[in-house]
C-alpha cells in the first residue's frame, strides 16, 4: 500500500513540475557545437528572448538531433536552432512551422574533408579516387554537415554508396570526435563542420603534423532557427513576428559566441529546398 | 519443465528424490562448447585490426583521469542527486511489482510478458518513451523500472524454486497461492532477495547514469558531453564521483533510510515542458507502423516487412550474435582471472583492495567508454566492442565471484595462495560462475546490440540509424527483433543452465 501511495505521490508531483512550465516558451538547439557549459551560454540567451519578447523563455538541452526534432514535434519546445538536415525533417512533421533566422555563416556553410597523413593523401580539387578503399568516419547520422553533404559529394564524384567506396564507414557520432578518431588514426578520413575545425585548430587540439584538409565542400545553406505555426495562437497575436525581431537584433557578441555565429539574418523555408532535395536524393527523407 | 500441479511439484523436490548434483564433465562440455562455438565466431564477425597512431589522445585521456576538475559543484551534485532518484524510484517501483508477477510465474502469460519487458535495453525503452513523454522524469523512471521488474519477476520466481519444500507442505492444501507465498516462500527468501536487490540496485544506478547519454539529466548526460569534447579531466570528475557512489552503497544504503531517500528523490526529479496532447496516441496509431499497413495494403506491409528483415535485420542480427559469443566467454576468461585479485581468502586482507578498485572500476565505467578508448587503440571494427563488453562484465561477474569466494567456508588446513584459487575455491565457485554467466548472456546480448553506435553493423547501429532518421516504423520493426531474439537467448541460457547444473545454489550460496 505504501507503494502505492508512493506511485500516486510520484504522479501527483510530476503533474505539478509540468504547471511550472505553463505558458513558458521553451527553445532547444541540437548538440553541436561545444556541448559542455551549454546551459549556462543558452540560459543567457533564454533571459535575453524573455527580456525581448515579454514571454517566460526557457531553454532545455537535448542529447541528439532526434531528440530535438520529437521534442519540437511534440511541443515540448516551440522554437529550436535545427541544422540544415534536421530543420527540414522537423518542418515536415511539423505542419505551419517555419524557419525564421539563420546564421551569416549558414548562408554558405562548407564541409572539410580531413585525412590522417599516414593515409598519402594530399588536398585536391576534387575528391580523389586515391580515397578508394580507405577507413572513413562521418559525423553524427542526423548531421548536415557531418553526414548528409559529404555523403551526397561523395555519391556524385563516385557513383557509389559510401560503404562500396570505403573499406569501412563509421558515424564517430560528434565532430570534435570525427577530428580525434582521424587524428589517431582510427579513421583514415573524416568529414567535418568547418566552424568546428577552425575552432579545435584554434584551440591547438589539432597537430597539423597529423592531419590536414584535403577537400572542401561546396557552400550550402545549414544551421536555422525553426518556430511552430501554432505560436501565436498560444503566445498572442504577432508573437512569431517578436521572437524574429528578438534574433535577428541579437548583438551582444558573448550571446552569439554561443552558436557560435557572427549575426542572424533573415531565412525562410525555401532557402533549405536544396538541403530537402539533397536528401531525398541520397534515400534519407522519403516523398 | 514446470508441472502445472503445484503438490507434485514440490514432492519433487523432496530431498529424497533431488536430482543429482552437476557434474565436473558436464560443465566442462558445456564450457568446452561455447569456447568453440566463440572461437567459430572469430571467423565470422566483423574483427579488424587497424595500425593507430592513438598516444596523444590516450595521453590527453590518462592526464584526465589522475586530473580530475569540475568547475561547478551545484551542477554535479544536481546531476548526482538524480542519478539516485531515478535509480532508487525506479526500484521501489519495480520491486514489489517483479514480485507480483513472481508469485504468479507459473502462468505462461506472466512468464512472457516478463521476458518481453526485460528484453529490450533501458536506452531503447527510454527512446520509445521519449517519443511518448518528452524528455520527462517519467520517461526516465519508466525505461528504468519496466525492464527491471521483468528481471524481478525472474530472478524472484527461480530463488523460490530454490527454497526447500517442507515449510509450504506443512501450509493447508486449502490455502490460496497468495497466503502460500506470504507465509512460506517470500519469507525463505527474504535474505536472498534484500542481497539481490541491493546488487540490482548499483545496477539501477548504472542504468540511470547511462540513461544521461540520451538526454535524462544524470551524470551521463555530462560524462557523455565531456568525453565528447575531449574535456578528459571533467570527464574523469563525473567517474570518480560515480565510482565513489558505487562503492559506498553499503554504507549509506539502509532500509531504515529508504523512505527518507524516497521522499528526497521525489524532490529531487526533475521538471520538464508539458507535451502537446495529441501526438502519444499517433506515435501508437500510426508512426511505428509501415505506411502500407496504415493503408491497409496487407501484401504491400509484408513485402516491406519481408525486405526489412532479410536485407538489415537478419544480417545485423547474425553480427550481434558473433559479437555476443565471442564476448561471453571473453567475459568468463576475464572474470576467472580477475576475482581472485579482489578476494581476501586468496590475495590476502591488504592486496585485495588494489584488485576491489581495478573490478570496481571496469565494472561501473560505461563500456560505451571504453569501447571508444579501444577504438583510437585498435580502430573501427567489432574488436573494441567486444572487448568492452567482456571488460566490463568480466569485471561484473569477478567482483560477484569475489564476493562469494570470501563467503566460503575456511579450514586451517587449506591450500593457500594460488593453490587455494586454482585447486580450492574456482573448482567450488564453477557451476554458480558459469550461472553467472549464463544469466549475463543476455545482457551482453542487448549490450553489443548497443555497440552498433560505434559504426558495426549490429541491431543496435540500424535501431539508433532509423531513430535519427525519423523512422520509427523500423526502428519499432528492429527493436521487435532484438526483442526476440533476447527472449530466445534467455530460454535457451535457462535450460543450458539446468541440464549442466550450473545452479546459483551449486556452487555459490
Amino acid at each position: 500500500m505504501k507503494k502505492t501511495f508512493k506511485f500516486a505521490a510520484a504522479a501527483g508531483l510530476l503533474l505539478s513540475a509540468f504547471s511550472a512550465f505553463a505558458d513558458t516558451f521553451v527553445f532547444t538547439a541540437i548538440p553541436d557545437e561545444d556541448e559542455s557549459r551549454l546551459q549556462q551560454r543558452f540560459n543567457k540567451v533564454a533571459d535575453y528572448l524573455s527580456a525581448q519578447t515579454g514571454a517566460e523563455v526557457k531553454y532545455i538541452p537535448v542529447k541528439s538531433y532526434a531528440a530535438a526534432i520529437t521534442a519540437f514535434r511534440n511541443d515540448q519546445v516551440q522554437l529550436a536552432w535545427f541544422g540544415g538536415l534536421s530543420g527540414v525533417q522537423a518542418r515536415k512533421l511539423v505542419a505551419g512551422s517555419e524557419a525564421i533566422a539563420q546564421g551569416y555563416e549558414d548562408q554558405f556553410f562548407k564541409t572539410y574533408f580531413i585525412a590522417n597523413k599516414s593515409a598519402g593523401l594530399s588536398a585536391e580539387e576534387t575528391l580523389s579516387a586515391a580515397l578508394k578503399g580507405k577507413t572513413f568516419t562521418f559525423g553524427s547520422k542526423g548531421s548536415t554537415s557531418g553526414r548528409l553533404m559529404p555523403e551526397f559529394y561523395l555519391r556524385e564524384q563516385f557513383n557509389a554508396a559510401p560503404e562500396d567506396i570505403f573499406s569501412r564507414v563509421g558515424f564517430s557520432g560528434d565532430h570534435s570526435r570525427t577530428i580525434a578518431q582521424v587524428q589517431s588514426g582510427a579513421y583514415q578520413v573524416g568529414a567535418v563542420n568547418y566552424t568546428v575545425w577552425d575552432n579545435e585548430l584554434a584551440a591547438g587540439n589539432i597537430d597539423p603534423e597529423k592531419i590536414q584538409v584535403i577537400w572542401t565542400t561546396p557552400t550550402y545553406p545549414d544551421y536555422q532557427w525553426t518556430i511552430r505555426g501554432d505560436v501565436d495562437a498560444r503566445f498572442g497575436k504577432g508573437f512569431k513576428e517578436k521572437m524574429r525581431k528578438a534574433l535577428l537584433e541579437m548583438k551582444d557578441k558573448d550571446l552569439l559566441a554561443s552558436f557560435p555565429r557572427e549575426s542572424f539574418v533573415p531565412a525562410s523555408n525555401d532557402d533549405y529546398a536544396p538541403i530537402e532535395n539533397t536528401a531525398r536524393a541520397i534515400g534519407l527523407l522519403e516523398d | 519443465m514446470r508441472p502445472d500441479n503445484d503438490a507434485l511439484m514440490l514432492l519433487n523436490r523432496l530431498p529424497g528424490v533431488r536430482p543429482a548434483h552437476s557434474s565436473g564433465r558436464r560443465l566442462r562440455r558445456i564450457s568446452l562448447l561455447f569456447i568453440a562455438i566463440a572461437l567459430a565466431c572469430i571467423f565470422l564477425a566483423d574483427l579488424a585490426l587497424y595500425p593507430t597512431d592513438p598516444w596523444r589522445e590516450l595521453g590527453r585521456i590518462g592526464w584526465g583521469f589522475i586530473t580530475p576538475y569540475w568547475a561547478d559543484s551545484s551542477t554535479l551534485f544536481s546531476a548526482l542527486g538524480q542519478t539516485v532518484a531515478f535509480a532508487l524510484l525506479a526500484l521501489i517501483i519495480s520491486v514489489p511489482l517483479g514480485l507480483m508477477l513472481a508469485v504468479f510465474y507459473h502462468w505462461r502469460p506472466v512468464r512472457m510478458l516478463a521476458a518481453a519487458v526485460r528484453s529490450v535495453h533501458e536506452i531503447f525503452w527510454g527512446l520509445l518513451f521519449m517519443q511518448l513523454y518528452g524528455l520527462s522524469a517519467t520517461t526516465g523512471l519508466l525505461a528504468i523500472l519496466i525492464p527491471y521488474t521483468g528481471v524481478f519477476a525472474k530472478v524472484f520466481a527461480e530463488m523460490f524454486d530454490r527454497q526447500a519444500p517442507e515449510p509450504a507442505l506443512a501450509v493447508s492444501p486449502f490455502s490460496s497461492r497468495i497466503s502460500r507465498y506470504a507465509y512460506t516462500l517470500i519469507p525463505q527468501s527474504l535474505g536472498e532477495m534484500r542481497s539481490y536487490c541491493r546488487y540490482r540496485f548499483e545496477c539501477a544506478l548504472r542504468s540511470s547514469a547511462i540513461l544521461g547519454f540520451i538526454g535524462l539529466p544524470t551524470l551521463g548526460f555530462h560524462l557523455e558531453t565531456a568525453f565528447k569534447q575531449g574535456q578528459y579531466s571533467e570527464a574523469a570528475a563525473l567517474l570518480w564521483v560515480f565510482f565513489i557512489l558505487i562503492a559506498s552503497i553499503r554504507f549509506w544504503l539502509r532500509g531504515w533510510l529508504l523512505p527518507v531517500y524516497a521522499a528526497l528523490a521525489l524532490w529531487l526529479l526533475p521538471q520538464s515542458p508539458p507535451l502537446g496532447s495529441s501526438y502519444a496516441w499517433q506515435f501508437i496509431s500510426q508512426d511505428i507502423w509501415p505506411r502500407a499497413l496504415q493503408q491497409g495494403d496487407l501484401s504491400a506491409a509484408a513485402a516491406w516487412y519481408w525486405l526489412e528483415f532479410s536485407q538489415v535485420a537478419w544480417p545485423a542480427l547474425l553480427q550481434t550474435l558473433y559479437l555476443t559469443q565471442i564476448a561471453l566467454v571473453l567475459t568468463g576468461v576475464i572474470a576467472l582471472l580477475c576475482y581472485p585479485l579482489a578476494s581476501q581468502a586468496i590475495s590476502g586482507r591488504a592486496m585485495r583492495w588494489p584488485g576491489r578498485l581495478l573490478l570496481l572500476i571496469m565494472r561501473s565505467t560505461p563500456e560505451m567508454m571504453i569501447a571508444f578508448i579501444l577504438l583510437l587503440l585498435l580502430g573501427p571494427s567489432g574488436l573494441p566492442a567486444v572487448l568492452a563488453l567482456a571488460l566490463h562484465n568480466g569485471g561484473l561477474i569477478a567482483f560477484l565471484l569475489a564476493n562469494h569466494s570470501e563467503q566460503q567456508p575456511q579450514r586451517a588446513d587449506d591450500p593457500k595462495g594460488i593453490n587455494r584459487y586454482l585447486y580450492l575455491h574456482t573448482p567450488r565457485l564453477y557451476p554458480g560462475f558459469l550461472a553467472f554467466l549464463f544469466y549475463r548472456w543476455e545482457v551482453i546480448l542487448r549490450e553489443s546490440a548497443m555497440m552498433g553506435i560505434l559504426g558495426i553493423a549490429t541491431l543496435g547501429f540500424y535501431i539508433d540509424s532509423a531513430f535519427e532518421e525519423i523512422r520509427y516504423d523500423k526502428a519499432f520493426f528492429l527493436i521487435v527483433v532484438a526483442a526476440a531474439l533476447n527472449i530466445l537467448i534467455d530460454s535457451l541460457s535457462r535450460r543450458i543452465r539446468r541440464r549442466a547444473g550450473a545452479d546459483l545454489s551449486a556452487g555459490v550460496g
